[in-house]
């Protein structure tokens, strides 16, 4: 709550809006205490005085009624109508349209038809129709903007309730033994709640506006009761003549409106968990980078060189150190796989290269990238831009994700040839259909005219490869590229991956979280554990005789295919959180061989001959590793 | 011995495309007739790939879905209400994602209580008193009981998914993929959970995979799944090791193995058979090596083979050991 409240204060506009709100509540409420003249009491000897005129304040109306006074009350019933009317509006809306989303089929078409019927009436129409059925009276108008609201919180609630009736909770919910009832009252409605309360903040304004149409219009409050609506209606005639008459309530319907629409609008971005995420403040187009002191100097190996990168999250004020000081490289041809788990730091690693990390909250604070010798740590934007595709390109873990749903495969596919070079209409269909067919999608032709929707999982990741391929990069950094697929669609994707990378030289950045891919594409591994590497090497080397404890532990608790039921050896404990890292190892929380001096100081990465791990105590020794 | 829960026939068909009135245009069927029996005591891997159907068998097994023909048995008794609170006191489900499968607003001692009192009615004491019994069986500190769920990791959310199922005293468990969202370190913890809760509590699993290796490492049998159908059924140490179905080979062949060269199994860019327009005879046959034309004309049905493995298939692999 009090988070809620911080948030909300940190949009200027909104706490303005919430301030000028709060004033006009307050004098609304004081207004039966306050030495007011009767809004009611006729004087027509006074009427038409001017504003600042000794015992009116703000002057008199057509009949010398005091403005203050019925403005204030007037305030007062406008509020309480508009309230009353989005609360009625909100309860009576959240319940059809949560009703309709939870049972859904022939419940939800009926209900939602209706609610279609009455949407397809302009509503000023609608809440006419309704007043005349009732006949006018405040009540009646507030009866009938009520009632003209109400489809809109059924479309929206029942929206919201359908994704929530489908998520797991709510079967849990149903094997625990709850009734309907009880799901929709314990477990729907309190994850509605906010999108209610969001709907609400936003539409109170337009029902106060609404409410003060009607009464304008003769239909809502009746003489002499004042409000907002019906004091406009009433000075519409001495419009030209005495305008302070209608500027009066004209100026206070703007201030509530105003203020209610721009507390509404911090309200929903201060509820709305999207927008909490910061997902809808756009990232910048390369990360941040500060970088203090000189770039480590360039070791000259491989393609791509990465030089102690330190990649950092800043969020509030805390630090997550991502990425530790990695340095790794890999040549042409070759390829060289990442292993770890969620939260090592590999794919932010892999994203550092090409200043894809989103900024905010993640900023490069040191080290160097490499590429053919060029730092590319805080080059600027347009050359990061020239060179992301056309020469290190990204496969990301979910195809679906990544092609756009609304555009073709083909289309796509051209689009990213495009942002490197011109290309014809009619090249870049060749262009397109040749990549598909490289990638060995039967029937190329025919295939890029499909939506990504169209095609299975492993046809999406071949065109994902297709894409990376399409400017023909050296590198290519593939982030899980097959975690997403079934076994026999990962079976093919990696023999694709082998494939091409030794017909077309690739280098190729592999990241996973399994020891079976690596074994069978990679020839070097770098196994990562909490932002850093603790090992690296040869393949075979390290599966056959790792080094350091927890790659020794990682690939244990792994089971293997043909080692029948058995027990397997569980690393006890989590990965330590990266805001809050140990002094020394990292892994030693859960290591068996650990150390007074394991928890002291740095531990260098040491080795010789591209073999390397970061551990007091390794395993074997070195030269019992390389024999 | 009565077996722990047994289904006969069990299949589901999804209505798609349904008119105005509600009449469908056109079906899928999810699950074609299943018919298998699990021992007490025993735990039963179920492996396929995605959209083979597991995750709807698994939850008309606990009544989510009311299937479509079938009846099903639990410790003998026939269970033909499709009131999942019925079910939940003799079989209990762990989901997939833990984190998603407990309401966000909704404290982990809320979360606990419901079953506790809807299905056995307990009062606050006995229940308090159960809610610290099963915490201890599965590890997790009793402060965790008023925290919200998203405080929590991945691993420790997945055992709390484990305590609500043991909470409901149901010592049938269907487990549908309940590792595949853990880190491989996470996902030995709570396999090796999963195999002490059983000893401990005489439980019978159901443990639907996809990943091969976790399937075997934790089941006593291991029934095959493809399209709907169970294509092979056996001993978990001989169903990869030697498989009879051509597809079961082609599974065991794609999984990534440390020490085998990368070679993929399947040249062909394959897709799935249609679910809308299923070919007439066995779904896999357009992928197999050793189809003939009856295979392309005729289901072929589960049959008892050589070693304790039944094999859906007219050519089963046979070969030694």
């Amino acid at each position: 709550m009090i988070a809620f409240v911080r948030l909300l204060a940190r949009n200027r506009l909104a706490l303005a809006g919430g301030i000028v709100l709060s004033l006009v509540i307050l004098l609304v409420l004081l207004t039966p205490i306050l030495p007011l003249a009767d809004p009611d009491v006729t004087d027509t000897a006074n009427r038409f005085k001017p504003p600042f005129s000794q015992g009116a304040l703000l002057g008199t109306d057509h009949l010398g009624r005091d403005l203050l006074s019925r403005l204030l009350w007037g305030t007062q019933l406008s509020l309480a109508v508009g309230f009353a009317a989005a609360i009625i509006a909100a309860t009576v809306g959240a319940a059809i349209g949560i009703v309709a989303g939870f049972y859904g089929g022939r419940t939800d078409n009926i209900i939602m038809r209706g609610v279609d019927m009455l949407m397809a009436f302009p509503y000023i129409l609608l809440a006419l129709a309704i007043v005349a059925a009732l006949g006018p009276g405040l009540f009646n108008a507030l009866i009938a903007v009520a009632a003209v609201n109400v489809p809109f919180f059924a479309r929206n609630i029942r929206g919201v309730t359908v994704g929530i009736a489908h998520k797991e909770f709510v079967d849990a919910a149903r094997l625990a033994g709850m009734s309907n009832t009880r799901i929709i009252l314990t477990e729907v409605l309190p994850n509605v709640i906010p999108v209610i309360i969001i709907a609400m903040s936003t539409t109170i304004g337009w029902m106060i506006l609404e409410t003060a149409g009607l009464s304008f219009l003769g239909l809502g409050s009746q003489p002499p009761q004042a409000d907002l609506g019906s004091m406009l209606g009433e000075a519409r005639s001495a419009l030209i003549s005495n305008p302070h008459t209608s500027i009066v309530p004209g100026v206070m319907i703007l201030i509530i409106v105003m203020s209610i629409n721009l507390l509404g609008d911090g309200v929903r971005d201060a509820l709305d968990p999207r927008l909490k995420s910061g997902a809808l403040s756009r990232p910048m187009a390369a990360t941040l980078v500060r970088r203090a002191g000189t770039p480590p100097p360039p070791a000259g190996r491989g393609l791509l060189e990465v030089r102690e990168l330190q990649t950092q999250f800043h969020v509030k004020d805390r630090v997550y150190r991502a990425v530790g000081g990695v340095s790794l490289h890999v040549e042409k041809g070759e390829c060289l796989g990442i292993i770890g788990e969620s939260g090592s730091g590999k794919s932010v690693t892999a994203l550092s290269v090409m200043g894809l990390v989103a900024s905010p909250p993640g900023v490069i604070t040191g080290g160097a990238v490499r590429y053919d010798g060029t730092d590319l740590i805080g080059a600027p934007y347009r050359q990061l831009r020239d060179m992301r595709g056309r020469n290190v390109a990204y496969i990301f873990q979910d195809p679906l994700a990544t092609l756009h749903p609304l555009y073709r495969v083909g289309d796509q596919l051209v689009e990213a040839i495009r942002s490197h070079r011109p290309i014809g209409k009619e090249e870049g269909r060749a262009k397109a259909i040749e990549l598909l067919a490289a990638v060995r999608i039967p029937n190329p032709e025919k295939r890029i005219s499909d939506y990504p929707h169209e095609m299975s999982g492993g046809m999406r990741q071949r065109v994902g490869i297709a894409m990376a391929l399409a400017n023909d990069p050296d590198i290519i950094i593939a982030d899980e590229p097959t975690t997403a697929l079934d076994v026999t669609v990962q079976a093919q994707i990696l023999a694709l991956l082998d494939d091409l990378r030794r017909s077309r030289g690739l280098a190729i950045v592999f990241i996973t979280h399994d020891f079976g891919v690596v074994a069978q594409l990679c020839d070097r591994v770098a196994v990562m554990y909490a932002g850093r590497i603790v090992e690296e090497g040869h393949t075979r080397e390290i599966l056959e005789t790792p080094r350091h404890p927890y790659t020794t532990r990682l690939m244990a608790c792994v089971p293997e295919l043909g080692e029948g039921k058995r027990r397997l050896e569980a690393i006890a404990g989590l990965p330590p959180v990266v805001d809050k890292l140990p002094a020394g190892c990292a892994f030693a929380e859960r290591c068996l061989k650990v150390q007074e001096v394991c928890r002291q100081g740095d531990i260098p990465l040491e080795g010789t001959g591209g073999r390397a791990v970061r551990c007091l105590f390794p395993e074997a020794p070195i030269s019992e590793a390389a024999e | 011995m009565t077996a722990a829960l047994s289904f006969e026939n069990l299949s589901k068909t999804f209505p798609v495309g349904r008119t105005l009135l509600g009449a469908s245009r056109a079906s899928v069927k999810a699950v074609h007739p299943i018919t298998l029996t699990v021992e007490k005591n025993e735990t039963l891997g179920i492996v396929g790939e995605s959209g083979c159907g597991k995750s709807t068998l698994a939850r008309m097994l606990v009544g989510l879905l009311e299937p479509t023909t079938g009846a099903i048995q639990i410790e003998g008794a026939a269970l033909d209400t499709a009131d999942p609170a019925e079910f939940g006191k003799r079989i209990q489900y762990v989901f997939q994602d833990p984190i998603s499968s407990l309401n966000p607003r909704k404290t982990i001692r809320q979360i606990m209580d419901a079953p506790l009192k809807l299905l056995h009615g307990m009062g606050k004491e006995e229940r308090d008193k159960r809610i610290s019994e099963i915490f201890e069986s599965v590890n997790l500190r009793e402060e965790f009981l008023e925290r919200y769920p998203h405080e929590f990791s991945g691993g420790q959310a997945q055992r709390i998914g484990i305590a609500r199922a043991l909470a409901a005293n149901a010592r049938i468990l269907i487990l549908d993929e309940p590792v595949s969202a853990l880190d491989v370190s996470v996902q030995a913890q709570v396999l090796n959970l999963l195999a002490d809760l059983k000893a401990a509590f005489d439980l019978t699993y159901l443990f639907i995979s996809h990943d091969l290796a976790v399937v075997e490492a934790v089941s006593d049998r291991i029934a095959v799944l493809y399209f709907g159908s169970v294509v092979e059924l056996g001993p978990a140490e001989k169903v990869f090791a030697n498989p009879q179905h051509p597809y079961t080979k082609l599974l065991a062949e794609s999984a990534p193995v440390v020490g085998r060269p990368l070679t993929a199994p399947e040249a062909k860019g394959t897709e799935l058979p249609n679910p809308l327009d299923p070919p007439p005879g066995c779904a896999f046959a357009a992928r197999c090596l050793h189809a003939t034309d009856r295979c392309r004309a005729e289901v072929p049905k589960l049959t008892e083979g050589a070693q304790g493995t039944s094999v859906a298939c007219f050519h089963p692999l046979g070969g030694a050991e």
